[in-house]
């Protein structure tokens, strides 16, 4: 195998297989992908599972008005508020209020999650990697970590002024312990067998940590940073009713302080469309930066 | 008995000799102690291929381990070309039981990974030598792709390129080929023994299959069960190159008696003492016939 030149041992060589077409790129690519999608039954089934579930809002809400749905704006009331120029209860995509909820709470998720991914995977993967440094850290994060987050509200209002700060605080500090807590395990995860190879092959251990213990942890690291993101949503919300000047929280909470129901209604549902796209913004992420699972769940048909 | 291999070869292969002297091991704390290896000596002779058979459990794999160099024996010393092993080295490659394949890189990455991460090759040299040895093990159309993107053979025939770059003196194979099915098992084996006789590169093969063992050994290491000690070596003296209807032979068959006499032997033993493998004690039984 080694020094006797080309000789080579084939075991397998496709014969006269048809020529395969090519891949198509850019715009063609996506056409294809849709036309896929399209012929799947996936659209329509989910066309059909919201449709009921808009119905049965519907029924319960508006035209049987059921008890504990008496108070509650049906879909007919929300959908047109939602999307009228001139909203009875003064919330719509056509108000520039509505827009600046949204973008004050995203901005400070982005900030927030950021942050704490910045210092949460270096951190967990070091957690994982050093016995030693796992040893000094890790009683203080099990303590720190079950405290509820809104049992940070007080503290984050002493510790940091004005109303964005202690905000960002709080989503910052419920994702990074879910990211730190998830990248350590990520590198606990992982197989001895690929440690041995690693060492087996030559490789120093700062080449076993750039090498193995980074991409072997990272399929752990995305589901956690998935896991924060909805936290971050989470805390985020909480800290935004009990101080805050705007944001999607703000809204829904002074929405019901002053008995419009449809704008609550109106920012729940558009927290959970930011909240859904911001995920999967994470999720793609992940995809693109694993492409050796990617193609073999692929391959699988998932 | 052997034909001298190509001379190329053996200018760049190193011939090594392996010397395992009064090793043992065990696990577990004080109180619950398992001896896993007891006094056990062995040779694996330059340019040979030494396989080692015993039943299952029997302590291969803590063996390999302590070749590699990823454990240490509590006493007893391997020497390779005369040197104590003190830790991992890629003088020694271990094809491993389990893929070990980085599945986060391409097959090409996989292989490149040694020689790349100890700097020792530039890249052009690099790249063609890897291509060279991913076309030998025929995953030429497969070097852009994750190894689980592979099937079971062609992980194996990956690992071993990643194993050949870095051209070790020795070669582990600890049951490379279990798992895999029939088809693809027979075809790993005679794929492995056409590349061990082009080059004759020291060779200790693991395996617990006896067809396996007699059609690729020129020795045969039979082990007792654990704590595992040699229990007899057979000089394994069939022509190369070796072809699957030598098994068939008078000679093969003489030593697959002799080899599984001693196997079913130490399953009486292991099966006496209570530690409940009587299917395996079953199926050799049968074998031995
Ligand atoms: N790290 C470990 N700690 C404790 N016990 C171990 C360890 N590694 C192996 N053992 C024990 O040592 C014995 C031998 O294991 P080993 O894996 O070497 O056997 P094997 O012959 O390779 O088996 P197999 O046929 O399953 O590959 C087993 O009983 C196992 O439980
Ligand atoms: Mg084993």
């Amino acid at each position: 195998m080694s020094g006797d030149g080309t000789s080579s041992v084939a075991i397998q060589r496709g014969g006269g297989a048809p020529a395969r077409p090519r891949a198509p790129t850019g715009i063609a690519y996506f056409q294809y992908v849709l036309n896929k999608k399209l012929r799947s039954p996936t659209p329509y089934l989910m066309a059909l599972g919201i449709g009921g579930w808009i119905l049965i809002y519907w029924l319960f809400s508006e035209v049987w008005n059921l008890p504990r749905f008496e108070k509650m704006p049906g879909p007919v009331a929300v959908i047109s508020d939602w999307f009228s120029r001139k909203p009875f209860q003064g919330t719509s995509i056509f108000t520039e209020t509505y827009y600046v909820h949204i973008w004050v709470s995203v901005r400070r998720i982005m900030i927030a999650f950021a942050i704490a991914t910045a210092i949460g995977v270096p951190l967990g993967l070091i957690m994982g990697w050093s016995r030693r440094f796992k040893d000094y850290a890790f009683p203080i994060l099990e303590t720190l970590r079950p405290i509820p987050i809104l049992a940070w509200v007080p503290l984050a209002i002493l510790m940091f002024k004005g109303l964005e700060t202690p905000v960002i605080f709080l989503a910052t500090l419920a994702s990074l312990f879910v990211t730190v807590l998830n990248t350590m395990l990520g590198v606990e995860s992982i197989d001895e067998a690929y440690f041995r190879a690693a060492g087996c092959l030559g490789s120093k251990p700062r080449q076993v940590f750039w090498h193995v213990v980074i991409p072997g942890s990272l399929p752990f690291i995305f589901t956690g940073l998935q896991i924060s993101m909805g936290v971050a949503w989470f805390s985020l919300v909480a800290a935004e009713m009990v101080s805050g000047d705007y944001g999607l929280g703000y809204l829904i909470l002074s929405s019901y302080v002053n008995s419009v129901t449809v704008p609550m209604v109106i920012g729940m549902l558009t927290l959970g469309f930011v909240g859904w796209i911001t995920s999967a913004l994470v999720r793609m992420a992940g995809n693109q930066m694993m492409q050796w699972r990617t193609r073999a769940l692929a391959l699988e048909g998932r | 008995m052997h034909q001298t291999p190509p001379a190329s070869a053996l200018g760049r292969i190193p011939r090594v000799n392996v010397e395992i002297r009064g090793l043992n091991m065990a696990y577990g704390e004080a109180w619950h102690r398992q001896q896993v290896i007891t006094d056990l000596d062995l040779d694996v002779p330059a340019g040979q291929m030494t396989v080692v058979i015993g039943p299952s459990g029997c302590g291969k794999s803590t063996l390999v381990n302590i070749i590699a160099g990823f454990e240490k024996p509590d006493s007893g010393i391997v020497r390779v070309d005369g040197q104590p092993v003190t830790g991992p080295g890629h003088d020694r490659m271990v094809v491993f039981q389990e893929t070990a394949l980085m599945p986060w890189l391409t097959v090409r990455q996989n292989v490149s990974f040694g020689p790349q991460l100890r700097g020792e090759m530039d890249r052009a040299t690099l790249r063609a030598e890897a291509d060279r040895l991913i076309d030998k093990v025929g995953l030429r159309e497969f070097k852009d792709k994750y190894p689980l993107q592979l099937s079971g053979g062609m992980q194996r025939r990956a690992e071993l390129a990643r194993a050949m770059i870095n051209q070790p003196k020795l070669m582990i194979m600890d049951e490379p080929f279990r798992g895999l099915d029939a088809m693809s098992r027979e075809l790993m084996q005679e794929f492995f023994l056409k590349l061990f006789e082009e080059n004759r590169r020291t060779n200790l093969f693991v395996t617990s299959e006896i067809d396996e063992a007699i059609f690729l050994a020129d020795r045969l290491v039979v082990l007792s069960t654990r704590p595992a000690t040699v229990r007899s070596v057979i000089e394994i003296d069939l022509p190369r190159p070796r072809t699957y209807a030598m098994l068939a032979s008078e000679k093969a068959f003489d030593y697959k008696r002799e080899a599984l006499d001693i196997l079913h032997q130490e399953a009486m033993k292991s099966f006496k003492m209570g530690s409940g493998q009587s299917d395996f004690l079953e199926a050799y039984a049968k074998r031995a016939q």
